[in-house]
């Protein structure tokens, strides 16, 4: 009736597990019961769940990412500590089988759930409004892909509670995960929620592509377009050519561990090597869609605080184009020591090197725009000198391990590691961080606090150094990775170091919530009337803080790049002073989005657990759904003009109160 | 001064005429992953067909009279998809459903004879799980047919939504991404035809 | 004052880190291999340097210099276009990839794992097979093997050729050299040798279940022939013996940690076989 699920499925044995799922269902409840206790579920239902407004869903994104990062971090915290103990002669109080599920979700979690929602949420947030667009190409497509990520989200909790996770490594190599050497549901609960998040990441590709070819406001041609609105078009050709991939390899790694069959095996004919090869192909690129469009925050950053135009704009866009063509011929340099051989290595470790010379000239870009201009020490600027810096290092890493010979001693060691923390945090996180504090004000209308915001970049900052700059001297040393027991003494050391830093970061974390939490009390003090808190140079903001629902009442007509800063320093009349409105079409609500995930993600489930007529059942529902909608007509309503200037008048009035 | 014209203009133009190329763009790019899919399994295939372990080679068989006809079918969807295509433009009613309903049969024909390809092939014990070659095959063989029956159910919707609102331009655009559809997954056929069969048995 | 201060701190934790690294394995090479693989990632290290000093004393003195409150700078807002800025930084870091891609492709043919070594003395040769979670040794010319200890005299070029028995591992003696993967139904040849008489630890590289941790080993090196023949000889003395298929399997079974085992004869061709395992059926 149930499969293999079994109320022996729930890990009741293993103190750890129960009381955090204890806690995280606690904590569930309160929150419910509190939305509960302020009749808040209509509210929430019509203006958030079934929200097709890309500011909401950006906004859901970051929640969605932020709340994924605790449990991520936890994951790193209990790692630290365990190693430290392991390396002291103390069994430590992770046994293998827990440690080894911990860096796999730790691994899944920061790549899928956290790094991935954050980008995709940043470039919901501002793509529109910098094109100059009233919303994304396809706003009931961008629901459905936020639902589809939280319900994999979801689905990667269940395992925490119900059943156990991979312990395979965040990539699965076969032939460890196959059925045989990995019989548990684990490994199915990793295929399934990876499934649906990379469906929903597939779907956003197409949205935004569409989008920026199809959505520009007139005059807008392709190098007008602000430099964070190209890297975001290159990451989601990234996306679209490379997540079919994850999606097919994924689907015959399901095929071998559910029906037998031979794709991945070690016997009748299986190749485990396609297996390393399939998922780097995607795996490569997919590390680049994380970083391309946090090089392009960083772009629209050093412009705006430095008060200087973005230096070699031309440059930077091919930089970017040239980048994202080479990331899809280097994917070899994960696995070096499988063997391919003199010349297929030596080829794609050129490739690998080759890449680094356009990321070096954005860096180089980006210091001589801050040559010669007004800095202003944001933190956001603070976020961006820490990448500056930190990110450099970590391309250096990098490049020594693109050199076979290299990498035959530092594969698979906390060199590696601490590489790929070092150009993830040092470039994706401090990234998005830095992309939060500035955008955060035309997101919710305030600004976030600038004492605890500085507080926080140098907790992370400092703790980063102290918490990875060990792992590569361990690296040196020997140490390899995913180690949980017996450690070599001769590392603890570095590993108390580590941990250090880790709770250094911890805080850094701790002082952004405190941040939130001070921000939303003083948000009074702090109202972004103008719309431009930061005197910005791009069309987003031009719009109020927040932005109507409908973005721009008159769509802007684009005459040169940095558009709004042409127009502020030449105070030319544009269209978007214009108080002659027409009415506007804006999409409906809608809730299928959400039901639809519902079911996949008791589809999934029930794949998991091989509950073979509820998996049929929720299909069903699925294609019922959608062909439900496909017969809906009237999916848009119209904002009269009345209703328009109404809007417009309340926030000029409010510009006009504080000034 | 903008006149309030030029202002009606622009936004006229970004929201009706703009929904149709948006659609069938957004459809082309969804074309293009799905091809990547296709491309991806073929480059699976090409690795695994000769790890046939103990297990029988593509010569053994492939049965190349039954593929002929499969051909033909999907070739025989092509045209009617063509057929729909200017009775749509044509705003006949009639002509469409009836198009629509030929390349169901043709797909439902397809579909059965490559059932009973699989079938065949399974009772003589050349299952997929017989050795990688045969995973190989039979999952790319049946991702083409899966997608011809997705393509299929489509069809069926689009017949009733087509009986319900008349050939209307939502209808129009859905139809033209329908056959778009089909002449996606009659390439992938010809690739099929040509590097799997033909190749497999010369 | 505090800015001093700061950088003092600094410094003395970089001593320290840099310090630690010099007692690593990597720094302190025992084999010819290992030798190489130390200076090409010393080389590329200073080379890659010469990018990145100077990109972060920029970023250093260009926010200080440029900063808001410093009026006396010099501000072009409008000026963000050079071809003489643009031409150096890509015409530089193109240079020093290219020096370091000639560095790269030599060093890959050169340090190749399958390659074998130039030497005057006969290799021996070593057969690996990666278990459940432990190493199987086995000397095919010597008809021994062992379990988590390879044991070869100095000087002496070895040839291994590796295999596992299950799931993917990597077969790494750091201080001597490269890693290479062990694949079931795949041999993968390694070269390496040891220059300097001891003992250095091994393990797996690549996570292989639960019992990954444990997977270590001991390499010997025997400071003159005479050790390794007597070596061989206590080998020669044990009880047990890996003579049938069967014993092999069981010593297969996965266990999360096995102590050292030596075996008096080993089944002809077991390498050979372990690795048909997967290739028929």
């Amino acid at each position: 009736m149930f499969g293999k699920l079994t109320l022996e499925s729930i890990p009741y044995n293993e103190p750890i597990i129960m009381v955090t799922y204890s806690f995280i269902i606690l904590i569930m409840l309160s929150v419910f019961g509190v939305i509960f206790y302020l009749k808040r579920w209509q509210y929430l239902w019509s203006e958030w769940i079934t929200s097709v407004d890309h500011k909401k869903i950006a906004v859901m994104y970051i929640l969605l990412a932020f709340i994924m990062l605790f449990r991520g971090f936890t994951d790193a915290i209990m790692m630290r500590v365990q190693q430290v103990l392991a390396s002291s002669g103390n069994v430590g109080f992770l046994p293998p089988h827990h440690y080894d599920q911990i860096f796999t979700a730790h691994g899944v979690i920061m790549i899928f759930f956290v790094a991935m929602p954050l980008v995709i949420g940043f470039m919901n947030l501002v793509l529109p409004l910098q094109i100059g667009a009233r919303d994304v190409a396809f706003p009931f497509l961008n629901n459905l892909s936020f639902w589809l990520t939280a319900s994999a989200a979801i689905l990667i909790n269940v395992s925490l509670g119900i059943g156990e996770f991979a312990q395979t490594g965040w990539l699965a190599y076969p032939p460890l995960s196959e059925i045989q050497y990995s019989p548990g549901v684990g490994v199915d609960y990793w295929i399934w929620s990876l499934q649906l998040s990379g469906i929903g990441t597939t779907l956003t590709a197409i949205n935004f592509l569409v989008t920026v070819i199809k959505m520009r406001a007139p005059g807008m041609t392709m190098f007008k377009m602000p430099v964070f609105t190209w890297t975001s078009l290159c990451t989601n050709v990234l996306i679209l050519v490379s997540f079919p991939v994850l999606t097919l390899t994924l689907f015959l790694l399901t095929l071998d561990r559910y029906f037998d069959f031979h794709f991945f095996t070690n016997d009748f004919g299986g190749n485990t090597m396609m297996y390393v090869n399939l998922i780097w192909i995607w795996g490569h690129p997919e590390v680049y869609i994380l970083v391309l469009p946090v090089f392009g925050i960083f772009s629209e950053i050093v412009a705006t605080f430095s008060k200087k135009s973005l230096f070699g704009y031309n440059s930077l866009i091919w930089a970017t184009i040239v980048i994202t063509i080479l990331s899809f011929i280097v994917w070899l340099h994960h696995f070096f020591t499988m063997g391919a051989g003199a010349n297929v290595n030596a080829f794609f470790g050129i490739t690998t090197m080759i890449i680094s010379v356009p990321t070096g000239v954005k860096i180089f870009n980006w210091l001589f725009t801050m040559y010669q201009g007004r800095i202003y020490m944001h933190s956001s600027m603070l976020w961006t000198i820490g990448f500056l810096i930190t990110f450099s290092v970590g391309g250096m890493t990098g490049v020594l391990l693109s050199l076979p010979a290299a990498d035959f001693v530092l594969h698979n060691s906390l060199f590696l590691v601490a590489h790929f923390h070092n150009v993830i945090i040092g470039g994706v996180v401090f990234g998005c961080f830095a992309g939060l504090t500035y955008w955060f004000p035309k997101l919710f209308g305030f600004i976030l606090d600038e004492m605890w915001g500085k507080r926080a970049f140098w907790f992370w900052v400092i703790g980063f150094f102290v918490a990875f700059m060990p792992l590569y001297i361990l690296g040196f040393m020997g140490m390899t990775r995913r180690l949980s027991q017996n450690i070599d003494p001769e590392y603890h050391s570095m590993l108390v170091i580590a941990a250090c830093g880790s709770v250094l970061i911890g805080i850094g974390i701790l002082c952004q919530i405190i941040q939130l939490y001070v921000s939303i009390k003083n948000s009074r003090q702090n109202i972004d009337v103008t719309g431009d808190p930061w005197d910005g140079r791009t069309l987003e903001w031009s719009t109020a803080s927040p932005p109507p629902v409908y973005n721009f009442a008159n769509i802007p007509i684009v005459k040169s790049k940095d558009e709004f800063w042409r127009m502020k320093t030449l105070q030319q009349e544009n269209i978007l002073q214009s108080c002659i409105y027409s009415k506007i079409f804006m999409p409906k609500n809608t809730g299928f989005g959400f039901f639809i995930s519902f079911f996949s993600l008791l589809f999934s489930f029930s794949a998991v657990w091989h509950i073979w007529w509820l998996l049929l059942f929720s299909l069903l529902s699925i294609i019922y759904l959608f062909i439900l909608k496909s017969f809906k007509k009237n999916d848009h309503y119209i904002m009269s003009i009345k209703q328009i200037k109404k809007i417009e008048k309340n926030n000029k009035t409010r510009e006009m109160h504080v000034k | 001064m903008i006149s309030n014209n030029t202002i009606n203009k622009i936004d006229n133009k970004f929201l009706h005429v703009e929904k149709n190329s948006k659609t069938i763009f957004g459809f082309w790019l969804y074309l293009v992953s799905d091809c990547i899919i296709f491309a991806t399994m073929f480059a699976v295939y090409f690795v695994m067909m000769h790890s046939i372990s103990n297990g029988p080679t593509g010569k053994e068989i492939f049965q190349l009279s039954v593929v002929l006809i499969e051909t033909i079918l999907l070739l025989l969807t092509a045209i009617f998809s063509g057929l729909t295509n200017i009775a749509v433009y044509k705003k006949n009613l009639r002509c469409v459903i009836l198009s629509l309903l030929i390349n169901f049969i043709l797909g439902l024909g397809f579909v059965s004879l490559e059932l009973l390809e699989f079938y065949h092939l399974i009772i003589e014990g050349y299952s997929p799980n017989r050795n990688g070659f045969l995973s190989a095959f039979f999952t790319l063989i049946g991702m083409h047919g899966i997608h011809i029956i997705f393509g299929m159910l489509w069809i069926i919707v689009i017949i009733f939504q087509t009986l319900k609102f008349g050939v209307t331009e939502m209808i129009a655009i859905r139809i033209k991404c329908l056959n778009l559809f089909w002449h996606f997954l009659d390439i992938i056929w010809m690739c099929i035809f040509t590097f799997i069969y033909l190749i497999g048995v010369l | 004052m505090k800015k001093k201060y700061f950088f003092k701190i600094l410094l003395l934790i970089g001593i320290v880190l840099s310090l630690s690294a010099c007692q690593s394995s990597l720094f302190n090479p025992q084999g010819h291999i290992a030798i190489e693989q130390r200076l090409l990632i010393l080389i590329s290290f200073f080379m890659m340097l010469m990018i990145v000093i100077p990109v972060i004393l920029m970023t250093i003195v260009f926010s200080i210099k440029y900063s808001f409150s410093n009026k006396n700078a010099k501000y072009s807002p409008n000026w963000d276009h050079s071809k003489k800025i643009e031409m150096f930084i890509w015409i530089i870091p193109i240079f020093i990839i290219s020096c370091l891609a000639v560095l790269s492709w030599k060093a890959t043919y050169k340090l190749e794992p399958s390659r074998a070594l130039h030497s005057f003395i006969k290799p021996i040769k070593i057969d690996v097979i990666a278990l459940d979670w432990k190493w199987l040794f086995i000397y095919p010319d010597y008809n021994i093997a062992t379990i988590n200890q390879v044991v070869f005299p100095i000087n002496t070029p070895i040839v291994f050729r590796i295999t596992s028995n299950s799931v993917m591992n990597s077969f790494f003696i750091p201080s001597l050299g490269s890693q290479i993967y062990a694949m079931a139904g795949m041999e993968k040849k390694l070269h390496l040798i040891g220059n300097v008489s001891g003992s250095y630890k091994g393990f797996s590289a690549n996570y292989s279940g639960s019992g990954f941790s444990n997977m270590k080993f001991r390499a010997i090196v025997k400071i003159n022939n005479t050790a390794f023949n007597k070596w061989i000889t206590i080998v020669k003395r044990s009880n047990h013996s890996l003579n049938t298929m069967k014993m092999f399997y069981y010593i297969a079974q996965p266990y999360h940690k096995y102590d050292i085992e030596y075996f008096s004869s080993v089944h002809n061709n077991l390498f050979k076989k372990v690795i048909k395992r997967f290739k028929n059926n």
